[in-house]
């Protein structure tokens, strides 16, 4: 269902009005290959440098050995693993999730790209995986996303953290929030134990996208979990947003070195990124 | 596709699966609330499918402190075994293209668990019906052939009206008729592929428009409360349903003070 606003530009709208299923009986030959052929460009495709395609060849339950995953969704999120933790040197690429859709055209896997989904690696401390994501995740990619990257590594001993960026306008409360946004929610799967640095995400507030497809895949596959969303009323990359995550490494400071301090010309880069090329007042 | 939890009950045979379909007003939904968070059913299981769009939050249904941390996703089954009640929960719309899938893979599923029967909640468009449907109760019901046998004069004792069929060609042929469900989703699709299948399915349904949907939902478990008598009704008084705690601003926000 599309709209048109009042200046004219067309919105696709979501309507909780539900038609009939869709009959495919009526497509041709011709059609359903096309309709496969898409089908088939749009899978969500893991890939891994070769040193980890080694490690996974001969492992023997075919995983990686990881004690910790941590999956950062939107910008922010991002942001804050770049400026504050991927900035030393000794974390390297070592995978990434090749995704094609209506908004993210771009093919191949691209180890480093400014809007993908990547893996980093520590070379002295292989057992804890983070990845990046800030490219587009069509909502039929988001399972076959949690399903092929869960595939590549061992539940045993797994725990993940999910950082997310959410918009305060997707925030449902009675009281006011915007005095102080942004602020952090978190989720948690029913087999995670330690301490949650901050509070529990209220009704009747959900999470949705990648986020939600990760943290639903632990919960139901037993594999203890912790979403950190953070809700902002910026929707630009910006440094006081990313700050906000800091309190959901509190439980992984042993394993992952957080900055004190973030990298400015890592934080300078990224939010440049967000400049208006021009502006008409200026 | 269904993946249990831990506490898993030895068997679903013989079962009655209650299950909404994703449907105008989202009023299936609503009524499957009202009868888990009623009934205080404990989670047995998720469905867990590539059909549907991930979404997770906390426990809709908390009943204490330690409930609102219990993580909740999209598709999830709730069972009483006492009283042979299981019920499934939908929470996302499907993803495009995937309703015919998730229809197949859940009757795969009530056929290989052993249901005995299957009621399927549903709603169509208020605004579709026509003449005579204007008239009297919005609440329609369909049975699937094999239960229309067993539990057909029940539903005719409670005076209940079945889906009327439409003509397939109006004004042209108006002895060729069809089954009609404007807004109803997957529930077509549902009953014919379960009636195809000997399943014993039946469809309760109520005509209704978007917005305040709640005396919808109420109105259709009312419905169904009358024919399966999950919740005590005392005389002359309506049924005490709990309404969950995630259907708290189910508008928005409030409204900022700021803004004045």
């Amino acid at each position: 269902m599309q709209m048109a606003t009042f200046f004219g530009e067309v919105l696709s709208v979501y309507s909780r009005a539900v038609e009939e299923d869709e009959e495919d009986d009526h497509e041709n030959e011709e059609d359903q290959q096309i309709r496969s052929e898409i089908e088939e460009k749009r899978k969500v495709h893991v890939e891994w440098c070769s040193e980890v395609k080694n490690e996974l060849a001969t492992s023997a339950e075919k995983g990686l050995h990881c004690s910790d995953l941590v999956v950062a969704v939107g910008p922010n999120a991002a942001g804050f693993l770049s400026a504050y933790v991927l900035s030393s040197e000794i974390w390297s690429p070592v995978g990434s999730v090749s995704i094609w859709n209506e908004r993210n055209p771009g093919s191949g896997a691209m180890l480093q790209s400014e809007s993908s989904c990547v893996f980093y690696r520590q070379k002295d401390s292989p057992s804890v995986l983070i990845c990046q994501c800030t490219c587009y995740i069509a909502e039929d990619q988001l399972f076959q996303w949690a399903e092929s990257v869960f595939s590549c590594i061992e539940k045993r001993g797994l725990n993940v953290t999910v950082l997310s960026d959410c918009s305060l306008a997707e925030f449902k409360t009675t009281e006011s929030m915007s005095s102080t946004s942004p602020f952090l929610r978190a989720l948690k799967t029913g087999l995670y134990r330690s301490q949650i640095s901050c509070p529990l995400l209220e009704q009747p507030n959900i999470v949705t996208g990648l986020a939600a497809a990760v943290v639903s895949h632990c919960q139901v596959h037993q594999i203890p979990a912790v979403l950190y969303q953070s809700y902002s009323d910026v929707i630009t990359p910006d440094s006081v947003t990313m700050e906000t995550y800091k309190p959901a490494f509190l439980n992984l400071s042993r394993l992952i070195k957080l900055d004190a301090n973030p990298n400015a010309d890592v934080l300078k880069k990224l939010i440049r990124i967000s400049d208006p090329q021009s502006n008409m007042y200026t | 596709m269904f993946i249990a939890t831990e506490s898993i009950p030895s068997s679903f045979r013989g079962f009655t699966l209650i299950m909404p379909a994703v449907s105008v007003g989202n009023v299936g939904q609503l009524a499957t609330d009202l009868i888990i968070s009623t009934l205080g059913m404990p989670r047995v299981g998720y469905i867990h499918t590539d059909c549907l769009i991930p979404m997770a939050g906390n426990d809709p249904y908390p009943t204490c402190a330690d409930d609102a941390a219990e993580l909740s996703t999209n598709a999830e089954v709730y069972c009483l075994p006492d009283v042979k009640l299981a019920v499934l929960q939908i929470r996302a719309p499907f993803v495009q293209r995937k309703s015919r899938k998730f229809r197949k893979l859940i009757l795969s599923w009530i056929k290989s668990s052993g249901f005995d029967r299957t009621v399927v909640l549903s709603s169509s468009h208020a605004y579709q019906r026509d003449d005579q449907q204007l008239l009297g109760a919005p609440l329609r019901y369909l049975l699937s052939p094999v239960l229309e046998q067993e539990a057909g004069t029940q539903l005719n004792t409670l005076e209940w009206k079945e889906i009327e069929q439409v003509s397939a060609f109006p004004g042209i042929n108006d002895s060729d008729k069809r089954l009609y469900i404007p807004g109803g989703g997957i529930t077509k699709g549902l009953y014919t592929d379960g009636c195809s299948e000997g399943i014993k399915m039946a469809v309760l349904l109520i005509f209704c428009s978007e917005g305040d949907n709640i005396p919808d939902a109420f109105a259709l478990v009312n419905y169904l409360n009358d024919w399966l008598h999950l919740v005590d009704k005392p005389s002359q008084m309506s049924t005490q349903w709990r309404v969950p705690g995630s259907w708290r601003l189910l508008f928005g926000s409030g409204i900022p003070p700021a803004i004045f």
